[in-house]
């Protein structure tokens, strides 16, 4: 039982294990057999952690193919992409210029209409359905519905009005509608996400 | 708690105190698994898994919850949600393997814990109480393993459902009536899959709570050792912390080793492959058999096949659970003084062959009920009740037992008496040792 008595006051005598340093045999094994054990239950939490990121099949749905054909100017569509409302607005060569002569300086969130839609396809605006003040679903999409005073969407839980490019104008949201990322795969289907 | 030697708990810093002073967990923490818990200092490995068992809870605990985060108890469902957490889910693979080989070094663990006890006399006085609570803990444990198999919705969750809760139809007049209120219906079915995932949720907790009994329990007279001589003074013992922490830490390090080992290169070893076979309730498995875990009380249960009286059927529920209920009576069966196996030969003896009795259990319970397998079976289970209704009160009484050591220092030093001379005793000059305190 020799080893076990040993304390840090012996240190002068440097009994049995212990360096001329003061450091002790068992110091190092204590650090290294905390460390080992340390860097397992490191490992095991991952997977604990990682088991509530998205599953993998709800990752192969993360993005869809949109045909766009059917859409006339002036028209929107609500679609579902990653369990999201998402709105696909082809704008009137009108709104477009609405939206074009905005001085973007005086926006809460500065974005011209070109920042937010694909190059050379101005007339094609996607964004997420969701308020980026509490997450509704602003109306403006189907005939018919209140688009708000910049003729664009309108969030009716708590009054924000977004613009023709999706932009945040009067209202308490902070930020304009999100745009998702998409590439047009031809002339009418959108790959978004 | 413990001994009056014991080492208080003292406060390293203003903060632990004041905690200290309001709540004094920290101390409660100390006196039960740190430096103020008095050990025996000769205890062997075999002490080790009754902290591998809390452990194996724990992980149980830990893998089930995030598992229920998935699972879906809906018995249109539920088997394609295991294989979503199998396919789909991040690590999902490794998370549901580990619960189910986890359950598997549970009951290893238990059972090496258990025969621990029974080898070693832990159930005798004053530790009975440990004795029956640890009992109430394996009874929980088999019903929340049961309960847990049948979640997937397989081939064999089905069917094992079906002839568990069977079990209770064979008791007279009520059996029917209770199988029925059981299972919510007439066989297995979304009742029953729905009430089965509630409780085997709840009762792993049921279970931590009575393990903290458990412990309590234990805490009084404090932890026996492989002499089963009492603990005479401060000499004989060692603080919990750090000397069996670090042999626990050991223990649990070659636990952890053994468990992925199998996790990760022989995940279905210990499951049934038509498991992966999902419900039908229109066609039975070749043969139906439980979780290796419960082969040897699934042979006990087959044994039985000639009515007498009784039904036989009857009989054989009555057994199986008669094989546990009987462990409950364990300490007055054997009133034998003498605690630890080492000091009684003949025991020793009989000990041996009933875990090579259980052995034989287990090995027929896992196999089709058709000859040899009933034969051997039914002669075990004559050996298996023998052992504890007839052998072990006679070999109580009429067992010349070894001479025990003086106390445990003198087993551990061998020959060095004054060192070894029990506490308070005058001894020539020498003056009693303290316990030995670990370097801080």
């Amino acid at each position: 039982m020799a080893t076990v008595e040993q304390t840090e006051g012996t240190a002068a005598t440097a009994p049995h294990g212990q360096g001329a340093d003061g450091v002790r045999r068992r110091d190092f094994l204590n650090i290294g057999a905390v460390t080992a054990a340390g860097v397992g239950a490191a490992a095991l939490v991952y997977p604990l952690v990682n088991q509530m990121n998205p599953t993998a099949d709800v990752l192969a749905l993360a993005s869809i193919d949109v045909d766009v054909s059917a859409i006339q100017p002036g028209q929107a569509i609500k679609t579902i992409w990653r369990k999201q409302p998402i709105f696909i607005r082809h704008l009137t060569p009108a709104e477009i210029r609405d939206a074009s002569n905005v001085d973007v300086s005086d926006l809460r969130d500065p974005e011209t209409l070109a920042d937010r839609t694909a190059e050379g396809k101005p007339q094609w605006l996607i964004t997420l359905g969701v308020c980026t003040h509490l997450g509704c679903v602003p109306l403006g999409t189907a005939e018919g519905e209140n688009r708000g005073e910049y003729h664009g969407y309108f969030c009716p839980c708590h009054g924000s009005h977004y613009d023709t490019a999706g932009r945040i104008r009067r209202g308490p949201a902070p930020l304009n509608l999100e745009v998702p990322e998409y590439v047009f795969l031809n002339a009418t289907t959108v790959r978004i996400g | 708690m413990g001994f009056p030697w014991a080492q208080e708990y003292q406060p390293k810093s203003g903060f632990m105190r004041w905690i200290d002073q309001r709540l004094p967990l920290p101390r409660l923490v100390y006196g039960a698994v740190g430096g103020g818990y008095p050990v025996p200092r000769n205890l062997n490995h075999f002490w080790n898994f009754g902290v591998l068992a809390g452990v194996a809870l724990a992980i149980q605990i830990v893998t089930g919850i995030v598992l229920a985060m998935h699972y879906n108890a809906n018995a249109d469902t539920a088997f394609a949600s295991v294989e979503h957490i199998m396919r789909n889910v991040n690590q999902g693979w490794f998370l549901r393997y580990a619960h189910a080989n986890g359950a598997s070094f549970f009951f290893i663990v238990t059972y090496i814990h258990i025969f621990r006890g029974l080898y070693y006399g832990s159930y005798k006085a004053p530790r009975e109480m440990v004795w029956l609570l640890g009992l109430v803990i394996f009874l929980l444990m088999m019903a929340t393993a049961f309960m847990g198999y049948v979640l997937p919705w397989g081939q064999m969750s089905f069917w094992g459902a079906k002839v568990i809760t069977g079990l209770f139809g064979a008791i007279p007049l009520v059996g029917e009536a209770l199988q029925t209120w059981l299972l919510g219906s007439f066989a297995p079915d979304q009742s029953t899959l729905t009430r089965f995932f509630s409780l085997h949720y709840l009762l792993p907790f049921v279970i931590a709570g009575v393990i903290i009994l458990h412990i309590w329990a234990l805490h009084i007279p404090g932890s026996s050792n492989p002499t089963g001589v009492d603990v005479k003074g401060p000499q004989d013992t060692v603080p919990f912390h750090p000397y069996y922490t670090a042999k626990d830490g050991f223990a649990l390090a070659i636990f952890m080793l053994l468990l992925a080992a199998v996790i990760f290169y022989a995940p279905n070893y210990l499951g049934h492959a038509d498991n992966y076979i999902p419900a039908n309730p229109l066609a039975t498995p070749a043969e139906i058999v439980p979780e290796w875990y419960f082969w040897p009380f699934y042979a006990i249960l087959r044994a039985f096949t000639v009515d007498f009286i009784l039904p036989a059927k009857l009989w054989g529920v009555i057994a199986m659970f008669g094989s546990i209920v009987l462990l409950f009576f364990l300490s007055w069966l054997d009133p034998s003084p003498v605690r630890s196996g080492n000091y009684r030969p003949t025991f020793r003896i009989f000990f041996w062959i009933l875990i090579v009795d259980v052995i034989v259990l287990g090995y027929c319970g896992g196999k089709p009920a058709e000859q040899p397998y009933v034969m051997i079976s039914q002669l075990a289970t004559i050996y298996y009740f023998a052992h504890f209704l007839i052998i072990l009160p006679i070999l109580s009484h009429v067992e010349r037992t070894l001479p025990l050591p003086n106390s445990i220092s003198e087993s551990v030093l061998h020959g060095e008496a004054e060192e070894a001379a029990p506490y308070g005793t005058p001894s020539r000059g020498a003056q009693p040792q303290p316990q030995p305190q670990p370097a801080h």
